[in-house]
């Protein structure tokens, strides 16, 4: 189920002739019966798959926003653990919407590769991202969780060459994330051009789908990256609107969700135009 | 295979050294990674390249640096004969710079246009400021910023080099902040930037390039004692944050299984506080700037931020090969704490007439111990990896006195 969850999430929506939109939110952040709320608000606005992050005191590959995140989650106490508690709250309610996790190996190298599947899979989590196992280091992790049926999801980035690419891509299951900027998560997004070059190279040697993510942070962003990719990854924009909303005492939830639907909507409608 | 005939074949070709070591970073750094891991194996097969750095650490940095025999602390003790490995005499004052110049000649190698560093104490940083200043680079050191406060003057004399000083205030704004930092910097210039890791940490191939380059300490200490005493030591002693130091004089040693490797950590406040920078003595193995080492960590597999008075040990890890060598046992691994190794440096700079660091202080302070057990008729070789002079401000602090 969990992996075909995923698949189904990006089959949806191909089938209604759109990207399918792909939210980051850090567990815990602001707190973790907020972070809930904001979960809950999710699929109802147009999300189909969720990225639930999880605090890492030494987030190297991630900029301001998500780092500040997850400093923000750490002092509520927000643990691997409490995460996959959260993720489980979310799935008794809903039960198609995709949710894969994304974070470091320590704590998962902590939790122990097996414990750790097991338990997301019985919290009916579909999948992870584990931003610091490359292919080189990630073949134990990925066993376990290939056995809880669970996708291990791999990066792509521009510094993938065509020998890079394809190994990356073997024993790949769910989806494929490219990294469209050579930098931190909230980066400035790369050129479109290159981007479609480079998912086509992408597309070539995989049938799975392309999500293309760090550093879409507005409808138009999203609505361009729609026409060339089969998902659209926004994190650190929504984090930042959750953010701001809850530190001017508005409702976090409302705003995530509402930001989440401007986004839906450019990239339902993004596909009816035509490419530029 | 057994280990123990074999230590100089680490790492394997994943840069593991046992279960440590390896290459945990973010895909964006791989295919970089993996280029640097073919430089260097080339430029190690060239003869050239080691000739050429032969030079600049001869007349640049100063080497071979003596071994001198510490005869009054010895006396003091009444155990071993104490010798010291002379590393603080070299230009900029540690032993860092040996990596640094490694490295810039690689940097310069494979036409890299752009430094970058991380530093704790401000040593590793002022070693790539001055390599950058000699061969003309752009350099950016990333430092954290309560380090920035505690380490002024080599703020100031990086940027007297010409280098750019970045303060970091995430995280703890110290050492592992200003890695992290340095990584990000990395992953978003990969093309032109050559990162300059100031230890043996980090992803393969650091930790062994690191090493490489500081194996010069061992192998003269070992030419030099047998020179001096007609055959090796019975103990080495250095102290260990990353532990670049530390391999470097063990290395050229590990196959010469009589020789005792003692590695001295900071204890801070204690280890039974909580509060130090010990990762071999009081952490377990994890996963974090690269590799798989032993890590200050909690049940969450969170980071604990680590303490000690110098700057220099302050790491809630250390070098893969470290943990390596303390599993297989041939490595021993004590600690001191920060009042143990002030007085330790009061003690050689009124015995010895040298102000070591206070990061070598750590490892002073065990080595009364160390010589006893040695015995009479023993002789132990002990680094001192750095000069005190950075730190007497810090030391006057923890004395209570006004300077």
């Amino acid at each position: 189920m969990p992996v075909a969850r995923l698949t189904n999430a990006f089959a949806r929506a191909k089938a209604e002739n759109r990207a399918a939109l792909v939210a980051y939110v850090m567990a815990g952040d602001p707190s973790l019966e907020s972070c809930a709320a904001i979960l809950d608000g999710l699929p109802g606005a147009g999300v189909d798959v969720i990225e639930l992050g999880f605090p890492f005191t030494d987030p190297m590959a991630d900029g301001p926003s998500i780092q500040r995140a997850g400093i923000r989650a750490l002092k509520k106490g927000t643990t691997l653990r409490k995460t996959l508690a959260l993720a489980q709250a979310f799935r008794v309610k809903h039960p198609k919407t995709a949710l894969i996790l994304m974070g470091y190996l320590n704590p998962v190298e902590t939790f122990g590769y097996q414990e750790f599947s097991k338990e997301a899979a019985l919290a009916g989590v579909d999948g992870a991202i584990i931003v610091d196992a490359p292919p080189e280091e990630d073949g134990e992790l990925r066993a376990a969780m290939a056995e809880q049926d669970l996708a291990l999801i791999r990066l792509v980035t521009p510094t993938s060459d065509a020998k890079r690419l394809a190994t990356l891509l073997k024993g790949v299951t769910g989806f494929i994330y490219y990294v469209s900027v050579a930098g931190i998560t909230g980066d400035k997004l790369i050129e479109t051009a290159d981007i479609a070059q480079a998912v086509g190279q992408v597309r070539l040697a995989s049938p799975l789908p392309v999500a293309i993510g760090f550093g879409i942070k507005t409808p138009e962003a999203a609505a361009n990256t729609a026409k060339i990719a089969d998902g659209v990854v926004v994190g650190s924009a929504l984090v930042d609107v959750i953010a701001t909303a809850y530190e001017t005492g508005q409702n976090g939830a409302q705003a995530g969700a509402s930001f989440c639907q401007s986004l839906s909507r450019a990239i339902m409608d993004a596909r009816l135009e035509p490419i530029v | 295979m057994d280990a123990r005939n074999s230590w100089g074949s680490y790492p394997d070709a994943q840069g593991r050294f046992g279960q440590f070591g390896g290459r945990f970073v973010a895909e964006t750094l791989m295919p970089n990674i993996l280029a640097l891991q073919q430089a260097y194996e080339d430029a190690k097969a060239d003869p050239t390249f080691q000739a050429n750095l032969d030079v600049f650490l001869r007349d640049y940095v100063g080497r071979p640096s003596p071994l001198y025999f510490a005869e009054r602390l010895s006396q003091h003790f009444g155990g071993a004969k104490i010798y010291f490995k002379r590393d603080e005499l070299n230009h900029t004052g540690a032993h860092k710079i040996n990596n640094c110049m490694g490295q810039i000649f690689l940097a310069m190698r494979m036409g890299k246009i752009r430094i970058i560093a991380e530093t704790g104490a401000g040593q590793h940083g002022v070693a790539t400021a001055t390599v950058c200043a000699r061969f003309g680079l752009p350099c950016v050191v990333y430092m954290g910023a309560t380090d920035v406060e505690r380490q002024s003057p080599n703020v100031f004399r990086m940027k007297l080099l010409g280098a750019e000083v970045r303060p970091v205030d995430a995280g703890t704004a110290t050492l592992k902040d200003a890695m992290n930092e340095a990584l990000r910097d990395w992953v978003t210039h990969v093309k032109d930037t050559f990162y300059i890791i100031g230890t043996v940490a980090g992803p393969h191939p650091y930790p062994q390039m690191v090493r490489d380059f500081q194996s010069v300490i061992g192998r003269e200490t070992k030419e030099q004692i047998l020179e001096r005493e007609g055959r090796l030591p019975d103990a080495l002693v250095a102290c260990i944050g990353g532990g670049s130091n530390a391999i470097g004089l063990f290395h050229p040693f590990l196959e010469d299984e009589a020789v005792k490797l003692y590695g001295v950590e900071a204890a801070g406040h204690g280890i039974e506080t909580g509060q130090h920078a010990a990762a071999l003595t009081g952490g377990r193995p994890g996963v974090l700037h690269g590799n798989r080492t032993y890590l200050l960590q909690n049940d969450d597999g969170q980071i604990i931020d680590a303490h000690s008075i110098s700057a220099g040990l302050d790491y809630p890890g250390v070098g893969p090969e470290h943990a390596f060598l303390k599993d297989t046992g041939r490595a021993i691994y004590l600690s001191a704490t920060d009042d143990e190794a002030l007085d330790a440096f009061q003690l050689c700079a009124r015995l010895e007439g040298i102000l070591p660091a206070l990061e070598p202080s750590h490892a002073l302070a065990r080595i009364g111990e160390i010589a006893k057990d040695v015995g009479r008729g023993g002789i132990v070789v002990m680094n001192i990896c750095g000069r005190g002079d950075k730190d007497i401000f810090t030391i006057a602090n923890a004395l209570g006195a006004k300077v």
